[in-house]
Order: C-alpha cells, then sequence, then structure tokens
C-alpha cells in the first residue's frame, strides 16, 4: 500500500515528463533524493528522463520559489541593466510549491522578479514538513541511516537501533502554525485541498516572548543569536532576499560589521527579518537552512503578527492587494507617535 | 569610549528631521529663542520617507543615546505621501526593536511642522528627559 506522499510523488512526476516531454515548460524546479537521510536537495529538471528523479515528501524542507528568479533569467538572452526586454514570448519554468511557497510566488509576481505568464505552477496541499533536527533528538543523537515514512508515522533505523516516531511530534514549528496548507496560486493542482486550518493562536511562539519583561526579552535575543556563525545561510534560503548587493556587504556606509561581535550579529538578524516585513510568508526556510539551530523565524513571525494586528494583512493571498509597506491608508494607527496630548503639557 | 561620570552625563540624541517641516521647525524655536537641552544632533534628509531603519540602528550602534525622528504631519507631506509610508514603517521598527528587547524610549517618532518652533523645544526636553531617566545606551552599542 502506497502513503499518500508516495502518490503524489507518482503523479508529480507523471505531470513533470508529460510537461517536459510537450515542451510546455524548459525546467521544472523540484526536489530529488539527497545524499543523506532526511535531507532532499531542490533540482532543476530539464528533461522528461530527468524528471524521473524527482520526488515528493515529508523532508522538502527548502523553499523551491527561491531558486525561480534565478532559474527564469537562465532562459534569457543576456542583456545589460538598461537593455529593452526580449521580443517574443521567452521559456515557461514549471515549480512545485505547496502553500507557503507560492504564497512567495504571489509576492515575487508582484516585486517583478517573477512573470506570472511565464511559470507554470504545480501545486500540492502541504502535509507539514519534517524537522531533521527534532529528528535527530528523539534519536538522542545517534547516527540515522535510514528513514521509512508512512502517512502518520516515521520509522527511524541506525547502527543497532530502530525507533519509531509520530509524525506531527516532529514537524516543523512553523508547520504547526500555519493556517493556508493549500497553494493560493496554481495552475495544475495535485491532490486534493485541505481548506485552511483551524488553530486557536498561531502566534503563540511571539506571544510567548512578548509577554517577558524588556530584559528578559534581551536576554532572550542575546541567547538566541550567541550561536550565529554568519554563514549567512538564513539569507541565501529566504525567497524574499534577491538584492543584487545585500545590506550585509555594503562597505560603505557599512550597515554591519563583518564580525563575529555580538552587536554586528543582532544587527544583521534585525536587520535582515526586517526586510522580511509584510513579505514573510513564514516557509521556515531560513530555521531549516541554520546549522547552529537558531530559531530566527520568531523575528519573522513577530512582524508577521504586527503586520496582520495593524494592517490585516497577509502576504501571498491576493495578487491585487499591494504589499504593505509599499502602501499606506491615511488612517493607519499611529498610537506610537509622540504628540502633545502623550507628553502632557510641560513648559 | 571613555567613559564619563554619571552627573555630568549628556545623552546624545540623533535627531532625522525632515528638510520641509521639522528642521524649520527646529529652526524656529532657535529663532524664537525656545529653552531645549542640547542633546540634540540634527541630521537634515529630505523626507521623513527617506530614513531608512538601517540608519536608525546605525546611530545606535555608534553609540547614541537615543533616536529621534520627525516629519510633516500627515497630510502635510511636501512629497504627498513619503511620511505616510514612513510611519508603516516606523510602527513596525519601533515595535519590533520593543520585542527584541531595545528600551522603548530610545527610539522616537513624532510629526513637527515649520511652525511649531514651541513644539519642537517641548519634543526635545521630553525625550532628552526620558533618555535621561533610561541611562547611557548599552544594547546595540558597538565598542570600536
Amino acid at each position: 500500500m502506497s502513503t499518500i506522499n508516495q502518490r503524489i510523488e507518482q503523479e508529480l512526476i507523471g505531470v513533470a515528463k508529460e510537461l517536459l516531454a510537450s515542451k510546455k515548460v524548459e525546467a521544472l524546479i523540484g526536489y530529488k533524493r539527497g545524499t543523506m537521510p532526511m535531507t532532499m536537495t531542490p533540482f532543476v529538471a530539464r528533461s522528461s528522463e530527468e524528471a524521473e528523479k524527482l520526488c515528493w515528501n515529508s523532508f522538502c524542507v527548502l523553499n523551491l520559489a527561491n531558486y525561480l528568479p534565478q532559474v527564469l533569467r537562465s532562459f534569457e538572452p543576456p542583456r545589460r541593466p538598461n537593455d529593452p526586454p526580449p521580443k517574443g514570448p521567452l521559456p515557461k519554468v514549471g515549480i512545485v510549491v505547496t502553500g507557503c511557497w507560492s504564497r512567495n510566488i504571489v509576492v515575487q509576481i508582484q516585486e517583478n522578479q517573477v512573470e506570472r505568464d511565464r511559470i507554470v505552477i504545480i501545486g500540492i496541499s502541504s502535509r507539514g514538513m519534517i524537522d531533521k533536527k527534532k529528528v535527530h533528538e528523539r534519536v538522542g543523537g545517534k547516527e540515522v541511516t535510514n528513514v521509512e515514512e508512512e502517512d502518520n508515522r516515521l520509522i527511524v533505523k541506525g547502527p543497532g537501533f530502530s525507533k519509531e516516531i509520530n509524525r506531527w511530534d516532529v514537524i516543523r514549528d512553523n508547520c504547526k502554525s500555519c493556517i493556508h496548507p493549500d497553494p493560493s496560486i496554481y495552475d495544475i493542482l495535485i491532490g486534493d485541498l485541505k481548506g485552511d486550518r483551524q488553530i486557536s493562536n498561531r502566534f503563540s511562539q511571539v506571544e510567548e516572548i512578548e509577554s517577558k519583561d524588556i530584559d528578559e526579552r534581551w536576554q532572550w535575543f542575546m541567547d538566541e543569536i550567541s550561536s550565529c556563525i554568519r554563514c549567512y545561510a538564513c539569507r541565501n534560503a529566504c525567497p524574499l532576499c534577491y538584492c543584487p548587493t545585500c545590506f550585509v556587504d555594503d562597505s560603505r556606509p557599512q550597515w554591519v560589521g563583518k564580525s563575529k561581535e555580538q552587536v554586528d550579529t543582532a544587527l544583521f538578524h534585525i536587520l535582515r527579518a526586517y526586510h522580511c516585513a509584510g513579505r514573510c510568508t513564514d516557509c521556515g526556510s531560513c530555521e531549516s537552512a541554520c546549522p547552529m539551530g537558531i530559531k530566527m523565524r520568531i523575528l519573522t513571525k513577530k512582524l508577521q503578527k504586527d503586520v496582520f494586528e495593524l494592517y490585516g494583512f497577509e502576504p501571498g493571498l491576493n495578487l491585487d492587494e499591494p504589499l504593505p509597506l509599499s502602501t499606506y491608508r491615511l488612517e493607519d494607527p499611529q498610537d506610537f507617535i509622540l504628540t502633545d496630548i502623550k507628553m502632557g503639557d510641560k513648559k | 569610549m571613555t567613559k564619563v561620570q554619571e552627573k555630568d552625563w549628556e545623552p546624545k540624541i540623533i535627531a532625522f528631521l525632515c528638510n520641509w517641516c521639522s528642521y524649520a521647525g527646529a529652526d524656529l524655536a532657535g529663532v524664537s529663542r525656545y529653552q531645549y537641552p542640547p542633546s540634540i544632533r540634527i541630521v537634515r534628509v529630505p523626507c521623513s520617507g527617506r530614513v531608512s531603519p538601517n540608519m536608525i540602528l546605525d546611530a545606535l550602534k555608534n553609540g547614541a543615546d537615543g533616536v529621534l525622528v520627525s516629519g510633516c504631519h500627515p497630510g502635510d507631506c511636501h512629497y504627498i505621501s513619503g511620511n505616510l509610508y514612513a510611519r508603516r514603517r516606523f510602527a513596525l521598527l519601533k515595535r519590533f526593536l520593543e520585542f527584541i528587547g531595545i528600551e522603548p524610549d530610545r527610539v522616537n517618532f513624532t510629526w513637527i511642522s515649520a511652525s511649531e518652533g514651541e513644539q519642537f523645544a517641548k519634543v526635545v526636553t521630553e525625550i532628552t528627559e526620558r533618555v535621561k531617566r533610561l541611562g547611557p545606551a548599552t544594547r546595540l552599542v558597538k565598542e570600536f
């Protein structure tokens, strides 16, 4: 008997082969199996033979939308920044998406990084992806050589042990608090749509921090980032980070020092998160890519919460709704602004 | 950085003032001889919308004890809507900095028009008092 993910994988390979063979797309961005258990590699299939390698399971943690602008550009004739766009239709690219990745594509379309007519989106409703760090914790950090995935449990094997783990226990935090598992935009759908999930409080992780006092919050922030090695994996894994020159690479002025000093690391994390304000779809790529296990997703989640509270906006759900920081309303809340009333009448 | 005695410590506050309203407001405060503490260093910017979070954090990193950003009142912006975009940006930034443990009074935002010289003096007095109460900044300050 095959599992849900195996059935999706079979259908995905079929769809991908058809798209590539009929030249409806020149390339298709998906996943193939990595060399280690629980590690899947992002993969661009360029022929129907290559499409055989595509896979689908609960370990596809990196956001594929990250690769979309690059792959699209690779099919454009080379041109300089001010040259006119090439004439005639350009080749299309296919991409596999779940809920959060599809919302990132919406943001990319809104920010003119991706043209809607040039992409074919294969949507899959997400069942949540697994955090392999949690799996390693469950087996006490022992070496894992093989993981079999079933619909609701994992069988983890290593030298001299075999352990059964409940799948939902090792799902990533962002997937547990996700309310939109369905793709918001797609051309081809594989499997069924599930509809929005009901979650009592999706911001509970953020609220836990908010309930601390200011010194505790600073301590928490410093502790959280203290292990950061500034490898920028979180930035590189993020589909929102596409600036030609990142603020961390600017040298005049140098916003962020290159050192591993705490202040520089703190500034990096503040600015990285802030750049995602109103755009982040909480896909969890940053956290999954982090080699040190820093939970920087809470920072972007906080901004997501504020954007939702202040402006009632959730990124990626609607192509026609402008991004919150590129628009305004006259009646936007401004209780943080110092005014006469709040200052008291001082001479 | 040399440590100063607490009793003669005077905070350093970086003020980003927009050219069209707040900077003129500061000028009016001076012309009208309103007294306010000598704690602020003014940076003239074309519009409050020009002020990016990078600049605010850079001020803190370089040892400012407080930051003030001031622009035209909503609806009065020389560029029609620069301050309205800025308002959204600052609302998120302020909440975010508080979330990670930066004292709320370190980073301040206000609207001051070109005719509000007295208001400018009041705001600077108020902010200086607040920052004095907090003491010298230690978080996000880089020791060179």
